[in-house]
């Protein structure tokens, strides 16, 4: 039998399933909270700090993707204190690499330009960092930019999770952590990666995107993650 | 082995050391090898032989006596001996100790250390009660000091709860820096479900110029497994990890040959002292990453994953190695079980303050005439500290601030050179107890130089999980460097202050939350010289030209 909690969020009351965690319960009451490492069928990984709300009797913001909810919870998200943190967290990321839009494969269809947007960042305090990154062209279809990898590992983890090939992983560490293909061989050469372009689809910035595709042609289909596991759990597939 | 197989050898081994003339023993710890400990030991002995007393002098490799900036150390005792120090030996120092004391029967004034000194007895040693005076390669040595003596009488005449119980009542707290309160902490394993428990010591101690950890490590490890070993029947374990950092190779050499002798004499293995239970011991060496002190990074690591910080909940006594209930602790922390169980709860509760109990290691560094690794009282101030254990500030110069806590800690100026050391008063003032590194400073320091000394280190040991410290860490350090160059405005200084709040309420785990403190508590106390590196004109809050 599934337990249920009630917690109250913004004020209001809300119910939900011990095994939810407060942002499955904040998604379903339809408030606006942004995200970047999420992703719908992926294990979550807590690194973005987007997604942090007030949790009373906790020192600190918690990371609403991975907080358990708890019964008699008290939660907010949208305090002026946490708006403002978020909107740090988002300038410090586009002043870690090189995010300019206007000449970017996914202008117009970024997740973090939308987290930008929707968190009224006009301008970024800090000094750009500007990192001289690379960018592998080797693989045949794709193209993978570091200057426009926001560290999510959203591709390590579909790369891992879904498609079960791990060929995605990170290397290094603090402000020089990249993400590498195998023991960090160029990806075209990578044997273990089967080109099946879910790295691609999920990748919230223009960082892998399908060659050719000049700025602004990249769109990404974010739901097929959310398909293949509903697909696999309920075994609608036969082949 | 059983509890009288364990006199036995307690008794034959004080038997011996009574029918030799004398010890002398030698600091075989790194600071006292890397000062040229390994000649002098060898001179001694050379010299012993050329002298014909091999069989009434015995020259023993012990651990660290404390006093590390004048090593090597050496001391000379035995039963109806005066206990001599000499530090500052050299080869020929050795040659002339043998002739002129060993001998002669004259002590070597020339390098006498005065053992009456403050630095002496305003110590007091019990995780370090050993180091210094038994060979950490010999259990004999251990077992003659109640080596294992606690191990046996908890077995036999405790309960696990009642081990737990004691460990409680005795106050002890996590010496990792947190403060958690052990016996809890313990309880909780305990009575968490899970087939399989583990038991963990962090060994990964890497603030800089601390070094506690790896003295115990070195000095008496059989003291850390007995700890280890308590805590593993107390929380029902059968297995536990020493993660000790790759930086310690001689650590990892000491304790590798303490588990395998302890597992010989069957103080550790299977059905230790004759009964029920079993416990394991293996050491994990880490990689040279400072988060891997972080618990949950630590865990990861000994499971061979990349070693980054998973937020808590779930905390690691319900789910920690392999999802199974773990007790993670502190070496220094495992280094207290043993005597508490030994000498009882309420002996170790009269020692500190009220809510912090027991003594403290400190590695004191920077400058302060005796610089080493002390052991001292929670609830001693920090002016006994400096002024009497440390012997004051070379050259004639004046205290100016103390760090404590390392890259998570903070400073404490003079005039509050008089608050007991304890978690809670180190809190208040902004800086935190953290593992024991102590570095004091005089009037030349520049604080803005310090905190951005603490503020490169975390940068580079970020693990890059979270945007707010992989980021935050590298702009604040871009931020006071140009401070430092006197290119920063007074609304860089307002962004910095920002930037250090949003890094410290956001950052996943404690490294990144307490990166920040560095700064934050040098601005409390020192803010007039971060104001007086501003771009001129631009000081007290008057925007510069290129601001506005």
């Amino acid at each position: 039998m599934e337990t249920v909690v009630t917690l109250t969020l913004n004020g209001e009351m809300v119910s939900a399933r011990a095994d939810q965690t407060l942002l499955d319960v904040i998604r379903e009451q339809k408030i606006d909270l942004p995200t970047l490492c999420h992703m719908q069928g992926l294990s979550e990984r807590g690194g973005c700090r987007l997604c942090v709300v007030e949790v009373q009797g906790a020192p600190r913001p918690m990371a609403a993707c991975v907080t358990p909810v708890t019964e008699g919870m008290v939660v907010r998200t949208h305090t002026p204190e946490l708006e403002h943190q978020r909107r740090l967290v988002v300038e410090l990321l586009l002043a870690e690499r090189n995010h300019v839009c206007a000449v970017c494969v996914v202008n117009g269809h970024c997740d973090l330009q939308w987290a930008a947007a929707k968190l009224g960042v006009a301008s970024v305090r800090y000094e750009y960092l500007h990192p001289d990154l690379t960018m592998d062209a080797s693989h045949a279809r794709f193209v993978l930019d570091h200057n426009r990898c926001i560290l999510c590992t959203r591709c390590v983890r579909v790369c891992d999770e879904v498609e079960g090939a791990h060929t995605w992983d990170i290397a290094g560490r603090g402000i020089k952590t990249r993400v590498i293909t195998d023991l960090s061989r160029p990806w075209g050469d990578s044997p273990s990666c089967t080109s099946c372009g879910k790295c691609v689809q999920v990748c919230p910035t223009g960082a892998l995107f399908e060659k050719g595709a000049t700025v602004a042609e990249m769109t990404k289909e974010r739901d097929f993650v959310g398909w293949i596991i509903r697909g696999r759990t309920k075994r609608e597939w036969t082949w | 082995m059983n509890r009288i197989e364990l006199q036995a050898i307690a008794d034959k081994e004080i038997e011996r050391q009574q029918e030799l003339k004398c010890r002398v023993l030698c600091c075989a710890s790194t600071a006292c090898l890397s000062s040229g400990g390994q000649e002098v030991r060898k001179a001694l002995q050379d010299e012993l032989k050329a002298a014909g007393l091999t069989k009434d002098v015995q020259v023993v490799a012990t651990g660290c006596k404390g006093l590390c900036s004048r090593g090597p150390v050496v001391e000379v005792t035995g039963p109806a001996q005066e206990r001599v120090l000499y530090a500052n030996v050299t080869a020929e120092a050795a040659q002339q100790i043998v002739r002129q004391h060993l001998v002669g029967g004259q002590p070597v004034n020339d390098y006498r250390l005065d053992a009456d000194s403050p630095f002496f007895t305003k110590q007091v040693r019990v995780v370090l009660s050993n180091s210094g005076i038994v060979d950490p390669e010999r259990i004999e040595d251990y077992i003659a000091r109640q080596g294992y003596a606690a191990l046996g009488h908890a077995l036999r005449e405790m309960t696990p709860e009642e081990v737990c119980l004691a460990i409680r009542r005795s106050g002890l707290r996590g010496r990792g820096g947190a403060g958690y309160a052990t016996g809890l902490k313990w309880d909780l394993v305990r009575k968490a479900d899970g087939r399989d428990k583990y038991v963990i010591a962090n060994g990964d101690e890497g603030d800089p110029g601390a070094y506690m950890d790896r003295t115990l490590m070195e000095s008496d490890p059989h003291r850390v497994l007995e700890g280890m070993a308590l805590a593993g029947y107390a929380v029902g374990a059968e297995q536990g990890f020493l993660y000790v950092r790759g930086e310690y190779p001689l650590a990892v050499k000491r304790l590798e040959r303490a588990i395998k002798a302890a597992e010989r004499q069957g103080v550790l293995g299977s059905r230790i002292f004759d009964s029920n239970f079993n416990f394991r011991v293996d050491i994990r060496i880490g990689a040279g990453a400072f988060v891997c002190g972080e618990e949950t990074a630590l865990m990861s690591s000994i499971m061979g994953r990349r070693g980054e910080p998973r937020p808590r909940p779930p905390y690691p006594a319900q789910s920690g190695l392999w999802n199974s209930p773990t007790l993670i602790n502190n070496v220094e922390t495992f280094g207290n079980i043993a005597p508490i169980i030994l000498n009882g709860p309420e002996w170790y509760a009269a020692m500190g303050t009220e809510k912090s109990k027991g003594t403290k290691i400190f590695a004191l560094t920077g400058n302060v005439n005796n610089t080493g690794l002390i052991e001292v009282p929670m609830g001693i101030t920090l002016r006994e500290i400096v002024f009497e254990i440390g012997g004051g500030i070379p050259d004639g110069r004046t205290f100016k601030a103390a760090q404590t806590g390392g890259p998570s800690g903070g400073c404490i100026p003079a005039e509050y050179l008089d608050t007991p050391v304890d978690y809670e008063s180190l809190t208040a003032l902004g800086s935190m107890m953290g593992s024991g590194g102590l570095i004091v400073m005089d009037d030349q320091t520049s604080m803005v130089d310090v905190a951005k000394f603490y503020m490169e280190f975390c940068m580079d040991e970020s693990c890059g999980k979270c945007v707010p410290c992989r980021v935050g860490t590298a702009q604040m350090h871009r931020l006071l460097s140009r401070l430092i160059a006197g290119e920063a405005s007074a609304a860089d200084l307002a962004t910095l202050e920002e930037l250090c709040r949003m890094v410290k309420a956001l950052s996943l785990c404690g490294l990144g939350q307490s990166a920040p403190n560095p700064i934050l508590s040098t601005l409390k106390y020192f803010r007039a010289e971060y104001e007086a590196r501003l771009k001129s004109g631009a000081a007290h809050g008057a925007p510069s030209q290129e601001a506005a």
